[in-house]
């Protein structure tokens, strides 16, 4: 069921995300927290909002850090917002950034907070590296031994491959299939070919390069300085300029070998970023001098069978939004759509205009509509830009409002997919200033 | 319930829980914190009255009524009304027999400490069977009488050396540094920490159990390097002999309480307690009439009154602060703002260049860190606060902007103008120029109103000084909250008029363009620099001209000389003829020193003087006057100069001056700054070596007027 809007609107104010960079290069040595607390920082600079305004901040993360398994909490102190403004992480895979905004509307909408901040951290260069289960088995009962006997005898039964530390896998726990597994097949259940998809990578990297080029990526971009060399990042290095049709045409299967279609290069990367939006109620943001450049409007999440359908979610999101609203695929000026996968994209857009999928799945007569190319991810997307699983959402969001503004639209749709057979899509409305 | 007792004082309260142990709490109701003065001990000698006779006591705990501190140390106003040192050995004594009586007591005695302990409060402490401190980042324990020129009148020479050793005592006594809540565990200074909120019930569990035999005192005992050094009188020379050595090097003899303390610290271990005691009783009365001491407690005064904004009300809330230029200087002052809490924009011409100033911050604050000062957590909330960016536009949330571009009109115009642009109304605009006048600056600006001068000195987070300059158009509102900002920066401030080199350049420069006279008449660079440190000067002025560097040096002389009138001053070309040439300084390692190439420090260590320097020396002969004569010339050309600044009502009280110049530019502490030692040195004492002077190297020694008014009245400048 989509969550209507009611009670108060929740507007967009500004937003920004450290430029994301792909995994062991530029944040190699920093933490979620690290990047979290920079983000948190800018946001405020750029914006003026004093900290002390700050109701709630939410913030998206996937691969935890146990040691700060609330980041959003310790990315809020450590910005300088102050000890008595409430924090939670939230955790949904790929989607959890479009939680943390979703979040920060219900609790806008019910006058709970005037103003906060959602956003999402992640750093994917230093995953956490756990010693087996025996073992941590053996050093929890180590505890509670005293005799080097008792030591001794915690050894007995231990095999030396137990001592390899396990590092975790990025494969769906209930079906144990790596995304790319699934992607794979979803691309082949819609019939998206591996040149529809290579075509699509390139793409998705054409456009991000040229929109870095001309500057439009800039209003979203909050440089980071990091220590101790502080030089500044301030451009995305998930994009590539070299890449051609010949060279991903070149690249093996990555998933499904050998006769899959998906490839490195027509896979999102490994990633680190944080992003980070300031939300208000229409009425407090105009009261204090803050101009609302968009209202966040209906939203849904919706949940699908994580074998078969395991990233389909915004085939079934997105007309639920728009039945929503009484509003057609074509009433929509600027889609952000995110790119797990070049196939995952394209299938989706299938299963949107096949009138079978409309019938079988979505208990429509007809299909949602074919998605207008020119109005979808016409700056690049997660494949070329970068996706830090948690922050993606957010940046989804800053980005459909930027284009609404350059593009002239009216009304944006966001839509992703997720891990566990998942999948959102928010509907956005432009504000006039 | 615990049932007070009735002492005739309302300083403290003595209760007894229902277990027997008695709380003994300080607390002067008329004042914010404890001190120790003739009431506080006349009290808490009632106090032990009751204590002896009663009873069913089974522990004795001595703690603080005061939420935030114990006893922040002795009452100072009360040893100036001291007029003999008699008077001063007295409260000695007493605090020795209050003391002798606390460690007499048959029932355990527990120090519960949180907060400031200082001086007498940390000698109460001392003469307790047992210490428990809080873990608060406020709890701090010290005795920093030497730094006021005195020594730890209260037994703490005596009892310090017992308790944690002679060499940890020594360091401790000698440097008047605070030790906190941790190491104060691993010395053996307290015997256990808590969480503040649990203190006063492990107090009274402490005594309880120290008194039923529950618990002993348990003290890591020495390791063996100190046992051996430490363990019999002949090797205990040697540390004594050290100590001299360290603190003769830091003092150049100008400070007479590290000898008194060694001193007493020799008697009280080789001689026993009792005679111990005695000669600290004695040498506290002496110190406390030393002008060295007189001067540092004139100093510490005048430091604690320039701490109150004199109109607070007028202050825009001072939370963020934009600095343009993020070199030294910029850095310098953003990094004592986030470290004091304020938020920083840190501004310069590329993010590049502004993100190597808030690396700057993140060096030194990290340096922190590795120390265990600071966690990982702290140092990244204090380093976040910085800013970076090339941007104007984030200036707009800026209290207080302040420039920190080069010296030059036109760039600090445009600069200014950009920020005007973007801020606030009431935004103060700041220049941190060390000469150019304020009014011109202001001349760029369409307010000239919100334009004042905050004047910092490199490096900004050691230089306690802040001096802000005003114009006749500066507002109230401006100079109130820039004073704001200098306290909220931990920064000592004074407030002076504009005019060419405001107070402290101007007093500068005069004594370093005397410094180059010295030189082109033959003085040695070495012997003049020795010559003024051993006055008391942190470093010699060749040393300095090198650190600034003679571009810079040439620059100000530039202004100055322009601005005083030529049969006063015989301005030296010598810095212009350096800069010239390229001899910089420490900056191009070649001054009036040599410099490593490789050495990376903002103050490198030199390698021997520069020897070519001497070609820019009319001199065909090296000869260095006597030291007091090169000490006079210099010192004195200072003084009169600072008077001068009086009489043009640049400065607008001498306590501004003495502070200006003690807390700015290294002026001897123990002169207590340049008025002060005119008071002491008598008017009409300084005004014949300066007229000798004058005789013997010509008019710019003539005695400023004042200094004559002064002599012929037999007046002087501090009431």
């Amino acid at each position: 069921m989509p969550a209507t809007a009611s009670g108060r609107t929740a507007v967009f104010i500004d937003g920004c995300r450290l430029p994301f960079q792909r995994a062991g290069t530029g944040y190699a040595d920093l933490m979620a927290y690290d990047m979290g607390r920079m983000v948190l920082r800018h946001l405020l600079t750029r914006t003026g909002l004093p900290a002390d305004r700050v109701e709630r901040v939410v913030m998206g993360t996937v691969v935890q850090d146990v040691n700060t398994s609330n980041v959003a909490r310790e990315a809020a102190l450590a910005a300088g917002i102050p000890n008595r403004v409430p924090a939670f992480t939230v955790t949904m895979a790929c989607i959890s950034s479009n939680q943390a905004v979703t979040s920060g509307v219900d609790l806008l909408r019910t006058g709970q907070v005037d103003a906060m901040i959602a956003g999402g951290t992640e750093t994917l260069s230093d995953p956490p590296v756990r010693l087996k289960r025996p073992v941590r088995k053996r050093l929890f009962q180590a505890r509670k031994a005293k005799s080097t006997g008792d030591y001794l005898n915690l050894l007995d039964g231990l095999s030396p491959g137990d001592l390899l530390p396990e590092t975790p896998a990025i494969a769906e726990f209930s079906t144990g299939e790596v995304m790319g597994e699934s992607a794979d097949r979803l691309a082949a259940m819609f019939g998206v070919s591996r040149e529809d998809q290579d075509r699509y990578a390139l793409r998705s990297h054409e456009k991000a390069a040229a929109a870095r080029d001309d500057g439009r990526l800039d209003e979203e971009l909050a440089p980071a300085t990091v220590p101790p060399e502080f030089d500044p990042i301030t451009i995305d290095n998930v994009i590539r300029d070299d890449t051609s049709m010949d060279q991903l045409r070149d690249l093996p299967p990555a998933f499904v070998k050998p006769f899959g279609t998906i490839t490195a290069g027509s896979s999102s990367a490994l990633t680190d970023g944080a992003s980070a939006t300031l939300l208000m109620a229409e009425e407090v943001a105009e009261a204090e001098g803050f101009a609302p450049r968009a209202a966040l409007r209906t939203y849904t999440y919706v949940a699908q069978d994580p074998e078969t359908e395991l990233l389909l979610g915004p085939a079934y999101a997105i007309p639920e939004v728009l039945d929503d609203a009484g509003l057609a695929l074509d009433d929509i000026d600027v889609i952000e759509l995110h790119e797990a996968f070049a196939g995952q994209v394209l299938a989706v857009l299938e299963a949107l205009r096949s009138d079978t999928f409309a019938e079988d799945h979505l208990n429509r007569s007809e299909a949602v509509g074919a998605v207008d190319m020119d109005r979808l991810n016409t700056r690049g997307g997660s494949l070329s830009l970068g996706h830090p699983f948690g922050a993606t959402g957010a940046r989804l969001v800053m980005s459909a409002v930027n284009r609404l503004h350059d593009e002239d639209g009216r009304w944006a749709l966001v839509a992703a997919c997720a891990a566990g057979g998942q999948g959102h899509a928010l509907l956005i409305e432009r504000r006039a200033s | 319930m615990p049932t007070a007792l009735s002492v005739p004082t309302d300083l403290l309260t003595l209760t007894v829980d229902e277990t027997g142990v008695a709380i003994l709490e300080l607390n002067d109701p008329d004042a914010s914190v404890n001190k120790i003065s003739w009431d506080t001990l006349n009290a808490f000698s009632d106090a032990l009255d009751v204590i002896e006779t009663h009873a069913d006591l089974s522990g004795l705990v001595i703690a603080s009524g005061k939420p935030d501190s114990f006893i922040v140390g002795a009452d100072l106003e009360m040893l100036q009304t001291f007029e003999i040192p008699a008077e001063a050995r007295r409260v000695s004594r007493e605090a020795h027999a209050l003391g002798e009586r606390v460690r007499s007591l048959p029932v355990p005695t527990v120090a519960a400490l949180h907060g400031p302990v200082m001086g007498g409060g940390l000698e109460l402490a001392l003469n307790c069977d047992y210490r428990i401190a809080s873990t608060a980042d406020a709890t701090k324990m010290a005795l920093p009488e030497v730094q006021l020129g005195l020594l730890p009148g209260g037994g703490g020479t005596q009892l310090l050396p017992r308790l944690i050793g002679v060499q940890k005592a020594l360091s401790l006594l000698l440097t008047g540094k605070n030790t906190y809540p941790d190491k104060a565990r691993r010395i053996g200074l307290v015997d256990a920490l808590v969480h503040p909120p649990g203190l006063p019930a492990a107090a009274r569990r402490a005594a309880r159990q120290l008194a039923s035999g529950a618990r002993a005192v348990d003290r890591e005992e020495p390791s063996f390097g100190d046992r051996l050094l430490e363990g019999n009188p002949v090797s205990r020379r040697i540390i004594y002999r050290q100590a001299r050595t360290r603190t003769e090097k830091r003092t150049h003899g100008n400070y007479p309480a590290p000898a008194r303390i060694i001193d007493a610290v020799r008697t009280g271990t080789e001689e026993g307690l009792e005679a111990g005691l005695d000669v600290e009783g004695q040498y506290f009365g002496e110190l406390a009439f030393t002008p060295e001491s007189q001067a540092l407690v004139s100093l510490f005064f005048a430091k604690r009154d320039a701490e109150t904004n004199p109109e607070p009300t007028r202050a825009r809330p001072v939370k963020t602060l934009g600095v343009l230029g993020a070199g030294l200087m910029g850095s310098g002052i953003a990094q004592v703002s986030v470290q004091n809490g304020l938020d920083v924009v840190l501004k310069d011409q590329s993010l590049a260049l502004a993100a190597q100033g808030k690396k700057a911050v993140w060096s030194a604050v990290n340096e922190q860190k590795e120390k265990g000062i600071l966690n990982t957590f702290a140092r990244d909330q204090i380093v976040e606060r910085v800013a970076p960016t090339a941007d104007y536009a984030p200036l707009r949330a800026a209290d207080v902007v302040i420039e920190a571009v080069p010296e030059d009109l036109s760039i600090k115009h445009a600069v200014l103008s950009e920020v005007e642009a973007v801020v606030d109304a009431d935004t103060v605009l700041a220049s941190n120029t060390s000469a150019l006048p304020i009014s011109t600056i202001a001349n760029g600006v369409d307010d000239p109103s919100r334009v004042l001068g905050m004047h910092y000195f490199s490096p900004v987070p050691d230089i306690p000084l802040l001096e802000i300059v005003v114009t006749e158009d500066t507002s109230d509102e401006a100079l109130a909250t820039a004073y704001a900002a200098g306290l909220a920066q931990d920064k000592t401030v004074i407030v002076v008029n504009d005019g060419p080199g405001f107070y402290t350049t101007r007093i500068l420069a005069l004594y370093m363009n005397e410094a180059l006279l010295l030189f082109e008449a033959g003085a040695e660079v070495e012997a003049v620099d020795a010559a003024m440190r051993d006055a008391g000067f942190p470093m010699g002025p060749f040393e300095l001209f090198d650190l600034v560097g003679l571009d810079v040096a040439a620059k100000i002389t530039d202004v100055m000389g322009e601005a005083l009138s030529p049969d006063r001053v015989d301005i030296s070309d010598c810095a212009a003829q350096l800069a010239e040439a390229d001899l910089l300084g420490q900056k191009t390692n070649l001054g009036f020193y040599e410099y490593d190439a490789d050495d990376d420090a903002d103050d490198k260590d030199p390698q021997g003087v520069h020897d070519a320097v001497y070609h820019h020396s009319d001199a065909s002969t090296r000869s260095t006057p006597p030291a007091d004569a090169v000490q006079d010339r210099l010192r004195l050309m200072m003084v009169n100069e600072a008077v001068r600044c009086l009489e043009d009502e640049v400065l607008r009280a001498p306590i501004d001056g003495d502070l200006g110049a003690v807390f700015g530019l290294g002026f001897p502490p123990f002169l207590g700054g340049p008025f002060r030692h005119v008071d002491r040195q008598g008017a009409d004492t300084i005004v014949d070596t300066l007229q000798a002077l004058t005789d013997r190297h010509g008019p710019r020694f003539r005695p400023a007027d004042r200094l004559r008014t002064h002599a012929n009245q037999d007046t002087t400048f501090h009431s």
